[in-house]
């Protein structure tokens, strides 16, 4: 169980998840699932379980940090229109994979989130929209809903409290930007997946028009303990503004990738060096990209970063997923940045002309430097094609594909010129 | 294998047909049900052949226009038939750092095929993809859609070995 102290808290979302067959309701519940979704459902009003994530700090695990409760409040009411909640399970950005764990692990704390999410926001269809690649996730969701529906936690009328919630499980089909929430839902919508010009924001008009909420696997797997355990608990995890845990997901050159939960504010150097056994080479990083393949760079002048929102963006990057990818100083960061040039290149869309084109340039441009055929002139398109792509389209896609171009050019630019022709060995 | 079914007309079974109005139902409209329906007949059919596009068109009562532009939208819709085994090697950030590209290549020597070639037995269908979303487990090769985790040259060349032997029966 959670310990009530919540200086004492380590994990949320993890919390059972080296439970054996905890994905099963029967383990799930011995362990407290659905313990409190009563409650819930007999004692809670929506504006109280708004209140509560609002108090609670929570902010959007999927990336962006927006604030959940905030976003719940947002939604409008009796419009005379369904509103539909949708789970974020894309899980598309290099470097992320906490939301599978999640799921395949403790599907029944996902399901339980939506449940209340769906309860305070008025919601009678909800869907999980999960990447495509994920069959086994999907099919351990889809053996947890059905054993929820068997015991009237969904479907109709949920234990008696006059509340009734469909779940269905929607699979992707192998596109990056479909994780975009409206993309997603011109997705689910049967359509290739397009992102929509925003505002007006989903909350307001998004599936079929209508309101929708569209949160990660995370942020919604962290709302049973908040309501279980009070809002005011879980802002004192963490450190203000950036409350609770987060999971990050550690990969690249370190001796013990994987996910790991911990409250907000830990240090990227504890993260590295306690939780994931430190560097395959070397003691300080080369690079570290913290919040998956489209943040900015840090190096190892920021290795004692507090892996918070704010603390990232002070240090010039980004939380975004919390997807850590470690570099050491073995790494080629020109292979590795021409890599994820193509990437993006792959993934864009192609709806906006910057980014369809400019993805295009900077992949054409990274092979040619990496082929050894590239000069000096290139340094300055790669600079002028990046710092004109961001921020001038429609989804973020953009921004994220000049990041590691333009962290390259920062950090690295004598190890980019010594690849060029004139320098070739 | 899929050859051979695509001489005739491929045509939902009755009891797809069922399994698709319920699912339909699950959706404000019926479009919305058309990726599952297309991950359904590349189940039946092997691929999304034009006659299955317009059958699942048909069913679906949309365009055949709505029905390419998904298909061709995603990569996990294929058009063309692939081998029995499909090799989905990861190739992103952290599968990069930790070989995936020794892996790839290592896999192409042992097949004799280049990276998104079919070996001409049928049996194996070779390609790249982008970040599988399970980066701990560098590198990670999808086969058909099941996960090998911290895959090596080694336990590669078994699977291979494994199929070949057994006569490629899934
Ligand atoms: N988890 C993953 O695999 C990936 C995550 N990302 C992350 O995604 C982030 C960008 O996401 P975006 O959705 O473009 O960010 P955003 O800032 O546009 O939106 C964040 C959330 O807040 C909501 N929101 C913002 N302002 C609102 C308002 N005034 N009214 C109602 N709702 C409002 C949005 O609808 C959305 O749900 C990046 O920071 C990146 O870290 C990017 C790629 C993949
Ligand atoms: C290109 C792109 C890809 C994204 N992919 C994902 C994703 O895979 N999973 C996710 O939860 N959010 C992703 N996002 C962020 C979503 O648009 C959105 O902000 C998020 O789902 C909101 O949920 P949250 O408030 O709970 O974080 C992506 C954003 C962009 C621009
Ligand atoms: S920025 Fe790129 S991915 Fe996003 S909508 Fe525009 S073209 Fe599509
Ligand atoms: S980089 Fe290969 S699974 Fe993420």
């Amino acid at each position: 169980m959670i310990p009530s102290d919540p200086k004492q808290v380590k994990q949320i979302c993890f919390d059972r998840i080296n439970i054996p067959d905890v994905h099963t309701l029967a383990v799930a519940r011995k362990h407290g699932a659905y313990e409190f979704l009563p409650t819930v459902l007999a004692e809670f009003t929506a504006a109280k379980i708004i209140d509560e994530v609002k108090v609670s700090g929570l902010r959007g695990r999927g990336g962006a940090g927006f604030p959940t409760g905030l976003k719940w409040s947002f939604v409008p009411r009796n419009t005379g229109k369904p509103t539909y909640l949708l789970c974020n399970a894309d899980e598309g950005e290099p470097g992320t994979f906490k939301d599978r764990d999640i799921m395949r692990f403790d599907p029944h704390l996902l399901i339980e989130g939506m449940i209340m999410a769906g309860f305070a926001l008025g919601v009678r269809d909800a869907y999980i929209y999960i990447r495509g690649e994920f069959v086994h996730e999907a099919n351990v969701l889809n053996a947890a809903i059905k054993e929820a529906y068997a015991a009237n936690l969904l479907g109709e009328n949920i234990l008696g409290s006059g509340y009734s919630m469909e779940l269905t499980v929607h699979r992707g089909a192998g596109a990056y930007v479909c994780g975009e929430e409206t993309a997603l839902i011109e997705s689910l919508e049967g359509k290739p997946g397009r992102p929509r010009f925003k505002p007006p924001f989903p909350a307001v008009e998004g599936f079929y028009r209508c309101p929708t909420v569209v949160n990660n696997v995370e942020t919604l797997a962290t709302v049973p303990a908040i309501l279980k355990h009070g809002g005011a608990w879980h802002a004192a995890i963490g450190v203000p503004n950036n409350t609770g845990c987060k999971i990050f997901s550690v990969s690249g050159h370190v001796n013990k990738p994987g996910n790991y939960e911990v409250p907000m504010g830990t240090s990227l150097k504890t993260l590295i060096e306690d939780y994931c056994g430190g560097l395959q080479h070397g003691s300080v990083p080369k690079v570290v990209i913290p919040g998956g393949s489209s943040t900015p760079w840090l190096t190892a002048e920021h290795y004692n970063t507090p892996l918070t929102y704010d603390g990232m963006i002070k240090a010039g990057s980004m939380l975004g997923s919390g997807a850590v990818i470690v570099l050491d100083e073995t790494a080629d960061v020109v292979s590795f940045t021409r890599r994820l040039a193509h990437f993006y290149a792959h993934e864009s869309c192609g709806q906006c002309t910057p980014c369809r084109e400019g993805t295009g340039w900077l992949e054409r441009i990274m092979d040619r430097i990496e082929a050894g055929q590239g000069c000096e002139g290139d340094l300055r398109v790669l600079k002028d094609a990046s710092t004109h792509m961001a921020g001038r389209t429609i989804c973020a896609l953009a921004d994220g594909a000049a990041a590691p171009i333009l962290s390259m050019l920062k950090h690295f630019p004598e190890e980019v010129r010594a690849y060029l022709a004139e320098n070739a060995a | 294998m899929s050859a051979q079914l695509n001489a005739t007309p491929h045509r939902f079974s009755e009891a797809r047909l069922a399994e698709i109005a319920e699912l339909v139902k699950r959706y404000p409209s019926a479009q919305s049900a058309l990726m599952p329906v297309l991950y359904m007949a590349q189940e039946d059919f092997g691929y999304l052949s034009m006659d299955v596009q317009q059958h699942v068109a048909d069913v679906l009562n949309l365009r055949l226009m709505q029905v390419r532009e998904v298909v061709t939208f995603y990569t996990m819709f294929r058009e063309q038939p692939c081998g029995s085994y499909l090799l989905e090697v990861c190739t992103s950030s952290g599968c990069m750092l930790n070989g995936a590209y020794e892996l790839v290549t290592h896999m192409a020597d042992t097949l004799g095929i280049k990276i998104g070639e079919t070996t001409p037995d049928g049996l194996f269908t070779l390609t790249e993809v982008e970040c599988a979303g399970a980066c701990g487990g560098a590198p990670v090769v999808q086969v058909n859609n099941v996960y090998h985790e911290k895959a090596t040259p080694e336990s590669m060349d078994a699977l291979i070995t494994q199929v070949r032997a057994s006569g490629g029966g899934k």
